[in-house]
């Protein structure tokens, strides 16, 4: 395997403790379940709702899209959740408006696209968007279009006003590569679960456990998304070794069907807290299988 | 290595632009999921190695197959009728008579050879107006690659001639039906793609757009546009030009035709951007009814690059339009943003009305039928030929037959001096 030279010299990286002290908590004690909804899908009242059935539903760390017109990082359940919300009047504005109003206990991350980050504002560049997430009470982002090499500007925003930078770690992320991103990551680390866009899929790829074998010496939780759907998945996934998982496409399709079906929103959101259960409890079963099982000293 | 005949070109700066870190200024960069970055790097080193270094003779080769396949040099042809309409030298680089009808293929071909070199096992392209598909198609064929094409259903519509030749070339055209159904759509949904496929599938972008080191390495494969007009036009008339004009979508037939003019400070070069109906944006729709994004765009990030945009004042990115499918593009290459900002490229908006006289003039005066893309420039000649210099060199970027049910659909609505009564053929051809 490619990557088995490399892993030896990382085990002395420097441990990443994070800016944002309430996404470190939410990873500290058990797995973490991270559900992902796009902010705005349909409309923002329904989507406030939605939110808070999944911080109901034992979400530990909440990501809240905030839709960008070409979402080339997603596939078509996204894309689809993304039409919705910026044909139901989604803007940037809005979405910290709407992070302002929510009532949840989850820390929120922003998952949005670097062209919306870096034109908000009256400067150029990443600072005004980053302290307004601050001001709303956002811990963290990821930004699926941002590698290292350009993340400098956006990674001193992030530190100067306390949030967290989320980095993606592909199935061919490795060497040089892999250490420039751990260089730069706080909070969590996304593992993708598979290479391709987002969406729900029906197994999960063997690919996630060479990818988590590659971060074993990175002391930063890594959370697993891509594919994700069930809480069969779930236990799989966090038994194999992973701190955390991430689900966005399941949810949306819940969303999605409320749309297609007009069911009203009050039915929408408790199937979505009822995925949330399922997906938090799967999880719990493959922390407490792997806990079982592991050596002493493997802390997560 | 095998001695290069780059000599001359290695010299000189503009060349160099962009080759080392893909940075043209504050544009540029690669701004692609980290799925794409281990295919990018992997590109970077296959360009530098090949198209640079020519390493396993791979420019011998594309040199060769550029001429033997590809018909190459192309003329540059003195236009008698122009010349004497506009009071100068008018002089034409016939890139209409490239194999398949445009200028795509010297990219395509390029890139298509170079995914053969890397031992890439699929070809996957996107495409707007088409040309960039028939060529994509035409060279898998040619060197026998499996190719699939995704294509913006409504440029599907406007464009069924090109969509049958890259069936007849044996490419499968996927159709795009996101948003409006354009290029847009079309190079997201072909990031997708590679995103899934990259270990085996190249993808052969259309245009110099995108993440380092593509915008670079279409320059350079389209460079040749220029590398031949500017010795032809020495030899015709002695000189260099004192004018290069080419429309500008994404901008491969424009960094094309000013490659090997860029150092040259006497030449002016226009980029000609199609103007759409109006250079109005209409912020509530997201629609910008023009595709001047050089002219009337703002910095932002699309794509892998940053580069100048059709946006909303949030960052949203427009649906933007324009008579010709393949100008119809929100986005620019980013050296040409680095260009037009240096003042070394002046960008000039020349709206659909305009084109099409363009494209009816060029037609009836010198037995050539234009692609609407390549109309925009004769629009501009028309508008502009009086601030021009001695010597100008116009490319014909494309032919026109795949626009010949549009011209009839356009031409009927409107009132053009010395077109063609249309109505007959507005049941189609």
């Amino acid at each position: 395997m490619p990557g088995d030279e490399e892993r030896a010299t990382t085990d002395d990286a420097a441990p990443k403790t994070g800016n944002s002290a309430t996404i470190a908590a939410a990873f500290a004690d058990g797995p973490a379940y991270v559900p992902y909804l796009a902010v705005g899908d349909p409309d923002y009242e329904s989507s406030l709702a939605y939110v808070e059935a999944l911080d109901r539903g034992g979400a530990d760390v909440i990501e809240l899209g905030l839709p960008f017109s070409e979402p080339i990082a997603e596939g078509p359940t996204i894309q689809g959740a993304v039409v919705r919300a910026l044909e139901g009047g989604m803007t940037p504005d809005r979405f910290f408006a709407f992070v302002e109003e929510l009532d949840v206990d989850a820390p929120l991350v922003c998952m949005t696209y670097y062209n919306l980050i870096y034109q908000w504002g009256d400067s150029d560049g990443p600072r005004s968007f980053v302290e307004r997430a601050a001001e709303v009470g956002l811990q963290g982002l990821v930004v699926p279009d941002l590698p290292a090499e350009e993340a400098d500007p956006l990674r001193e925003a992030c530190d100067e006003f306390g949030l967290d930078l989320v980095f993606i770690v592909a199935p061919t992320t490795e060497g040089e590569r892999l250490e420039r991103i751990m260089e730069q990551v706080s909070g969590y680390v996304y593992v993708q679960a598979r290479l391709g866009t987002t969406g729900a899929k029906s197994d999960v790829s063997d690919r996630t456990t060479e990818s988590l074998d590659r971060l074993r010496g990175y002391d930063v939780p890594k959370a697993v998304g891509f594919g994700i759907s069930t809480g069969e998945h779930a236990e799989r996934i966090v038994a194999g070794g992973a701190d955390g998982i991430i689900v966005g496409s399941a949810l949306v399709d819940i969303v999605a069907d409320g749309v297609e079906n007009d069911r009203p929103t009050a039915a929408v959101a408790e199937r979505l807290e009822a995925l949330s259960r399922e997906l938090k409890a799967g999880a719990e079963r493959g922390f407490a299988a792997r806990t079982a099982d592991a050596a002493p000293g493997d802390a997560r | 290595m095998t001695e290069t005949s780059t000599t001359e070109t290695t010299t000189r700066p503009g060349r160099e632009r962009g080759r080392e870190d893909g940075k043209f200024g504050r544009y540029g960069g690669q701004y692609v999921p980290e799925a794409l970055m281990p295919a990018i790097e992997e590109l970077t080193d296959a360009y530098r190695r090949y198209v640079l270094g020519n390493e396993d003779g791979f420019m011998d080769e594309f040199r060769e197959r550029l001429a033997d396949f590809g018909g190459r040099p192309t003329p540059l042809q003195r236009a008698g009728r122009l010349s004497e309409r506009y009071g100068r030298e008018v002089y034409l680089k016939r890139e209409d008579l490239l194999h398949g009808g445009a200028h795509k293929l010297n990219n395509a071909l390029g890139q298509v050879l170079l995914a053969k070199y890397m031992g890439k096992e699929r070809i996957i392209a996107e495409t707007g107006a088409g040309q960039h598909g028939t060529a994509t198609a035409m060279a898998a064929a040619h060197l026998d690659m499996p190719c699939t094409i995704y294509m913006g259903e409504r440029d599907i519509n406007r464009q069924r001639p090109n969509v049958f030749r890259m069936k007849l070339n044996g490419s499968d055209v996927k159709p795009v039906t996101a948003g409006r159904g354009t290029l847009k759509e079309a190079i997201s949904e072909t990031m997708r793609d590679w995103a899934a496929t990259v270990e085996d599938t190249h993808y052969v972008i259309g245009s110099v757009v995108g993440p380092h080191p593509f915008p670079v390495m279409v320059r350079d494969f389209q460079a040749v546009i220029s590398e031949e007009a500017r010795e032809q036009a020495i030899g015709k008339a002695g000189d260099l030009p004192t004018d290069v004009i080419a429309c500008a979508g994404g901008g491969s037939n424009t960094m094309g035709s000013f490659a090997a003019f860029v150092d040259d400070g006497s030449v002016a070069l226009h980029a000609v951007e199609a103007g759409g109906s109006t250079l109005e944006v209409d912020e509530a729709a997201g629609v910008a009814p023009n595709s001047a994004s050089l002219y009337a765009g703002e910095e932002g990030v699309l794509h892998g690059a940053r580069t100048k945009l059709l946006q909303d004042s949030h960052g949203q990115i427009m649906e933007s339009h324009s008579i010709s499918s393949g100008l119809d593009y929100a986005g620019v290459g980013p050296e040409l943003a680095y260009l037009v900002d240096e003042g070394r490229v002046t960008p000039v908006a020349v709206d659909d009305d305009a084109a099409l006289e363009g494209f009816h003039r060029l037609s009836r005066t010198e037995g050539i039928i234009p692609a609407l893309e390549t109309a925009h420039a004769f629009g501009f000649l028309e508008e502009h030929a009086d601030e021009l210099g001695d010597r100008v060199v116009v490319t014909v970027s494309g032919r026109g037959d795949k626009d010949l049910e549009s011209v009839i659909e356009e031409t009927d609505k409107r009132d053009i001096a010395g077109a063609p009564d249309m109505s007959m053929f507005t049941g189609g051809i």
